[in-house]
């Protein structure tokens, strides 16, 4: 019913032409492609560091299917899955941020015909294409490494681009409530905590039952298992209650989201 | 597109309307009337209610209470159409510092729908009315306080409006700045655009405005056009007289019944008067040796004056 509702106000022209602001944004500042190119360069040095130096130590992992893979095996698939949240979230939080708040480009943007649903909507749509283009370079990485047989990297794609929307939305959502920049510190925090923890550096079965149960509600957690399950082409029905969580946050952060944007702007 | 909803019915239409936030009421029922091809104002002092009305109108903001009506239309329902017929000049710039001159014109028309040929199009005709065409590559950024206002006049008329809503258009910007600004409008105007502004610049509500209403505490105090607002509320002539450091209250008795009334303010004390000479003289027969003496036309500041008790707070 409700999403009803909003598929009827939106409109895929004014959709497309706040997606096609960030566009036009990326293509005049050399300062925005800096910021794109870092964040693509952390999770790589990660896999890099972690991944196969600390794991030339650690040694083999057994995934609980019969197979054991390498550290760096392990690690990878969760590696992609933080560089679709980085990215994603790099978009709905600062830059979404500063054009809420300071720019007034939501403001500029609201005075036309668009509605706050499709600025959530075009913002989450770039936020998307932008943690695409970071999952895409560097599954060809891991596919180069051998980390991932290509076809399970490609199968991977899609998994990535729902772990960059179900972010960017909870992301942008949180960003409505933020007051200044100083917020951003605690974001930086958990958005670290979740890096740390959410298995993506050892097996949520080995932490202990209080730390997993914690882990377990947290969003990466599920875009981890989503993410290693398809990339090391491991199959089973909990992936589909993974990404349906995902599903969920997507749709609650651009709620949330477009209903802030109508109540801070539209006042 | 013009047609007959705008021929019929006054392109805005408001009675009772009020904006309260939480308890603080910004508008506080005011009816309105504006007719296509009129330059309407809103004159009033910061706090009045001007903006907020300014909001309400263009279809941000939704009324609290009362009856609105834009191009026809219920601004509650039917927001999106409305806003496709309007073009918004904010009070403060909120140009997209991402973006070149230009690609704020497109970018813009974009949000109207337009394909990007005709918002190209738009844009270089937009560029040539702004007079910016030099800085068509420029970001925004570094362009005077004029150019900026010009540019978000002109991206306000990128969807070709019926109706340009302008807030405190002139606010903050030098003289030349200002005339240049006032001669574009004064174009929009010609070509049967209906603009509705406000100000707090009493000579910027004469040189534009073909109607206005005074606004004070989220009350309409008087309406009218420029001149017969004068008329009403203001003798044809008004002498100011100043006194040196000497306090001013001791003077007004002995000037009372020179003119048709007595102001003092701060620094002055104004006469309004038929006649400015015959006052003058009156002044000068009772003894009275001021410092300086001023005879002008009353202006729509004296209105003001006489409406709202207080000169100007900025």
């Amino acid at each position: 019913m409700v999403t009803l509702m909003v598929a009827r106000q939106v409109s895929v022209g004014r959709v497309g032409a706040v997606v096609g602001r960030n566009v036009g944004a990326l293509r005049s500042g050399a300062s925005y492609w800096l910021v794109l190119v870092s964040g693509f360069f952390e999770p790589l040095l990660y896999l890099l560091s972690i991944g196969v130096g600390v794991g030339a130590l650690v040694g083999r992992i057994p995934l609980g299917d019969g197979r054991v893979v390498s550290y760096a095996v392990f690690v990878a698939p969760a590696m992609l899955a933080a560089s679709a949240m980085n990215g994603a979230l790099a978009e709905t939080t600062f830059n979404f941020f500063f054009k809420m708040k300071y720019a007034k480009t939501f403001e500029a943007i609201l005075a036309t015909p668009v509605r706050p649903i499709e600025v959530a909507l075009g913002e989450l749509t770039w936020a998307m294409v932008r943690s695409s283009f970071y999952t895409a370079a560097f599954l060809l990485v891991m596919a180069v490494m051998g980390l991932a047989e290509p076809w399970w990297a490609l199968a991977a794609l899609p998994a990535t681009m729902l772990v960059g929307v179900a972010f960017g939305a909870a992301g942008m959502a949180v960003s409505t409530f933020l007051r200044g920049w100083q917020d951003f510190d605690l974001m930086t925090a958990a958005q670290f905590s979740l890096f740390l923890f959410s298995g993506t550096f050892a097996p949520v079965g080995g932490y202990p039952p209080v730390l997993a149960a914690v882990v377990q509600v947290t969003p990466l957690y599920h875009a981890v298992e989503l993410v290693r399950g398809l990339a090391l082409g491991r199959v089973e029905w909990a992936l589909a209650g993974h990404a349906l969580y995902l599903v969920v946050l997507a749709g609650l952060g651009l709620w949330v989201a477009s209903r802030r944007i109508q109540r801070v702007l539209c006042s | 597109m013009f047609g007959l909803v705008a021929e019929h019915q006054p392109l805005i239409h408001a009675r009772g309307l009020v904006k309260r936030f939480g308890e603080f009421t910004a508008v506080d029922g005011i009816d309105l009337d504006v007719e296509p091809g009129e330059a309407f104002g809103f004159l009033g002092p910061n706090g009045a209610g001007k903006s907020s009305t300014m909001r309400m109108i263009s279809c941000v903001s939704m009324p609290s209470a009362g009856e609105l009506r834009i191009l026809g239309m219920d601004p509650v329902r039917e927001g999106p159409a409305i806003r496709a017929r309007l073009g918004v000049c904010p009070q403060l710039d909120n140009l997209d510092p991402d973006l070149t001159v230009r690609e704020n014109l497109t970018t813009y028309a974009r949000y109207f729908g337009l394909s990007r040929a005709q918002a190209r199009e738009r844009a270089e005709e937009m560029l040539d009315f702004a007079q910016l065409r030099d800085k068509a590559s420029s970001k925004v950024e570094p362009l005077s306080g004029g150019m900026k206002r010009r540019l978000t006049i002109a991206r306000a008329m990128v969807n070709e409006p019926d109706l340009v809503l302008l807030d405190e258009p002139t606010t903050g910007l030098d003289p030349q700045a200002r005339h240049l600004l006032w001669e574009r409008l004064f174009r929009l105007k010609q070509r049967g655009v209906t603009l509705v502004l406000t100000t707090h610049y009493m000579d910027e509500a004469e040189q534009l405005c073909d109607r206005l209403v005074v606004m004070d505490g989220g009350r309409i105090v008087a309406e009218g056009s420029p001149r017969s607002l004068i008329e009403s509320y203001a003798s044809p002539e008004v002498v100011e007289l100043r006194f040196g450091s000497e306090p001013l209250e001791g003077f007004v008795e002995r000037l009372s019944g020179v003119g048709d009334r007595v102001d003092v303010l701060p620094d002055r004390i104004l006469l309004y008067a038929k006649d400015g000479d015959d006052a003058v003289s009156e002044v000068h027969r009772r003894g009275l040796a001021p410092s300086s003496v001023l005879v002008r036309r009353a202006s729509l500041e004296d209105v003001f004056l006489h409406l709202t008790g207080r000169t100007l707070v900025d």
